[in-house]
């Protein structure tokens, strides 16, 4: 994995004019989106983006800083939004609790957070490839588990008519309302990566991925630092969660099936995963390309029912050929679009 | 390295510890045997239910743990000499199944089916070998995430050719029916007589193949020169590829072997069970947990981690159903949490 080079800088005091031009153009059309797009355009685009990137983020977390590419972050996030249909309010009033929302939410998160501390305690127990396994086995689980269990989960149908609480008298799924609410959370999580990665826990972190006997011997608690970070992770896939069960209205047991579950490497991966930016731009294309699929396909020739195809070809051409995913080809466009020939040599 | 140090440190104690195991197992191999072979008395009919249900589901768990087997062992080979973790070889697995199908329906022959499935299956266990894992050696998670894009194309493909719809793999008339074994379940209450339970032959068949199978691969790793070869490069591949052995040819056979028997155990689960979409990922989890709890890269760990969670699988489905999948998961969890490197692992 390349390292998180830029994480390095030292913790230096916000200054906006350190903020380059083209992120303030980025800033600004994401703050007017929902001036010249349509209704669905932003809720079943950037919404559902916002909400599968920052599931993703909890992965590149983990991946990125810590090394530990966990597929249970899907898992989390259907957990919490398992929490938010069981503990508030629902159509299935026989297993609801109706709950006030801040509770059901708080609750949620927490839940996200145990499952993902509960899954790390047991994976980092092994080492490297083994997570993988670990994390995809316990995610399975909880997905056949809830598929069988009508008591506490409902089965197959799950929960329906989960309703975003009104406050400040706006309806929150409405689709600009609801674009501003992922937006808002989606920033918040990944200002935290950015943070994250120059926090002193998350440098040792990053020290745990490069080098844990090192980290070991110089006195770091290894184990803890990487559990940490799945708490850390399980915060943010949980606020995801909630986001997600507030933008459907329902969550069943396939929401975290095992394809779910693969989406979100997938995402990860096509983004890039050691910088908090990529699961976002993965997310987007995943979700234009899952959106737009059908006349995609259709002017490629093929099926319209093809996109896991299209989707795995994807992904499978990226991996091979930039395992930094999109971002990496980015860099490398830029840098040769911005290298100066009369220097050219002297930076070798 | 701290553990391999305690491990070697003293003989007593520790063989004290495995002798206490050998007599843990050997009890309970003893109360299995008797629970099998015994005419249950009314008291453990009242806790347990009838006979018949519990000799059922223990033999379906053990043929279930054959067919574990069969994709797990293949699994664990390919990992345990190379270091190769193949996410597509629950993709193998159902390929090879819809290639029985087709060629059982075509030629009409059942037997046909195991070669063709394997042989297919070797071919693009070869090629995965050569141009993914040969071209990325050492680059774990790039061979898992190219091997997990490889099963979401090549699911795709198949649901493309095959659809959605279920297949089944006919058994030929010899095997078709069940046969008398000579498990007594109950006494008789007219004549006297011992009644023996009846089961599936088809089953019985898979599972003899699978204990034949297993104990030829046990007995090819542990007895032949080329198991010999295979476990030194287990051990030391650097050295074993510098004493002359060209390591590449054995890696490449070995890969694929490993994908031919998830050929074949494809056409066995076609044949006793369905053939679907979902069943790629399906049987790539289970052998993930059969290897997990068995020990990566151990074959008999392969083969005791495939019976104990095709028994959990059958036993919780018949005994608590809506618990099925947390007894498989809470096996998996205990030895996580005991022995991370899996029942029959090495440190």
């Amino acid at each position: 994995m390349a390292d998180v080079s830029e994480a390095a800088a030292p913790l230096g005091r916000f200054d906006l004019t350190r903020i380059p031009a083209h992120i303030w153009v980025i800033v600004v059309l994401l703050l007017l989106v929902p001036t010249f797009t349509s209704g669905f355009v932003q809720f079943q685009i950037f919404g559902w983006a916002f909400i599968l990137g920052m599931i993703s983020l909890s992965l590149m977390i983990l991946a990125g800083y810590g090394g530990m590419v966990s597929l249970v972050q899907m898992t989390a996030a259907a957990a919490a939004g398992y929490a938010v249909a069981i503990f508030g309010a629902s159509a299935v009033a026989e297993i609801s609790f109706a709950w006030p929302w801040p509770v059901a939410v708080i609750l949620a998160i927490a839940i996200s957070v145990l499952v993902c501390v509960i899954s790390g305690a047991l994976a980092i127990r092994t080492e490297g490839i083994y997570t993988i396994m670990i994390t995809l086995a316990i995610g399975s689980a909880f997905f056949y588990f809830t598929r069988q269990n009508y008591t506490v989960f409902n089965g197959f149908t799950g929960f329906n008519g989960v309703q975003p609480p009104q406050v400040f008298g706006v309806t929150w799924n409405d689709p600009t309302p609801f674009y501003y609410l992922t937006l808002a959370c989606a920033a918040l999580s990944y200002f935290f990566a950015v943070y994250l990665a120059r926090t002193p826990f998350g440098l040792a972190l990053q020290g745990v991925r490069d080098n844990p006997r090192r980290m070991a011997a110089m006195g770091y608690n290894v184990n803890a630092h990487r559990l940490a970070a799945y708490a850390v992770a399980g915060v943010i896939s949980g606020v995801a969660g909630v986001l997600l069960v507030w933008s459907t209205g329902q969550i069943s047991p396939n929401t975290a099936a095992i394809g779910p579950i693969i989406d979100i490497l997938v995402i990860t991966v096509i983004g890039g995963i050691n910088r908090p930016i990529g699961p976002f731009v993965g997310a987007l294309i995943y979700v234009v390309l899952r959106t737009y699929s059908l006349d995609v396909l259709t002017a490629l020739g093929l099926d319209g029912e093809r996109f896991k195809l299209l989707i795995g070809m994807a992904f499978l051409l990226i991996v091979y050929f930039s395992p930094d995913g999109m971002c990496g080809i980015w860099d490398r466009y830029i840098t040769r679009l911005w290298r100066d020939p009369k220097r050219e040599g002297a930076d070798g | 390295m701290a553990d391999a140090q305690s491990s070697s440190s003293t003989a007593g104690p520790l063989a004290t510890a495995k002798s206490r195991w050998w007599a843990a197992g050997g009890v309970a191999a003893l109360v299995v045997l008797w629970l099998i072979f015994a005419v249950w008395p009314d008291w453990l009919v009242a806790i347990l239910g009838r006979k018949k249900v519990f000799v059922n589901a223990l033999l379906n768990g053990v043929t279930l743990g054959a067919l574990y087997f069969l994709v797990a062992s293949g699994f664990t080979l390919i990992f345990g000499l190379m270091r190769n973790v193949n996410l597509a070889h629950g993709s193998l697995y159902l390929f090879g199944a819809y290639l029985g199908y087709e060629v059982s329906r075509i030629t009409g022959s059942w037997l046909l089916a195991f070669p063709i499935a394997f042989l297919a299956m070797a071919a693009l266990g070869t090629l995965l070998q050569i141009f993914v894992f040969r071209r990325l050696d050492g680059q774990d998670l790039q061979q898992t995430l190219i091997t997990i894009g490889i099963s979401v194309v090549l699911a795709d493909i198949m649901l493309w050719i095959w659809g959605g719809s279920f297949y089944q793999i006919l058994a030929p008339d010899w095997l078709s029916g069940p046969v008398e074994t000579f498990i007594p379940s109950s006494v008789s209450r007219r004549t006297g007589e011992l009644i023996y339970i009846k089961y599936p032959a088809v089953r019985l068949f898979i599972l003899v193949c699978a204990v034949i199978i297993g104990v030829g691969m046990w007995y090819i790793l542990n007895r032949s020169k080329l198991g010999m070869l295979i476990r030194a490069g287990v051990d030391d591949r650097e050295m074993l590829a510098a004493s002359g052995v060209r390591i590449q040819l054995i890696f490449v056979s070995i890969f694929a072997f490993g994908a031919g028997l998830a050929g074949v155990a494809g056409v066995v689960g076609g044949t006793f069970q369905s053939i679907a979409p979902g069943e790629d990922t399906r049987f790539l989890l289970s052998s993930l947990v059969v290897v997990i709890v068995g020990g990566m890269g151990s074959i008999p760990g392969a083969a005791l981690g495939a019976i104990l969670i095709g028994c959990a699988e059958q036993f919780g489905s018949v005994y608590a159903p809506t618990y099925s999948v947390v007894l498989t998961f809470v096996i998996m969890v205990a030895v996580l949490a005991f022995r991370p490197q899996g029942l029959l692992g090495r440190a």
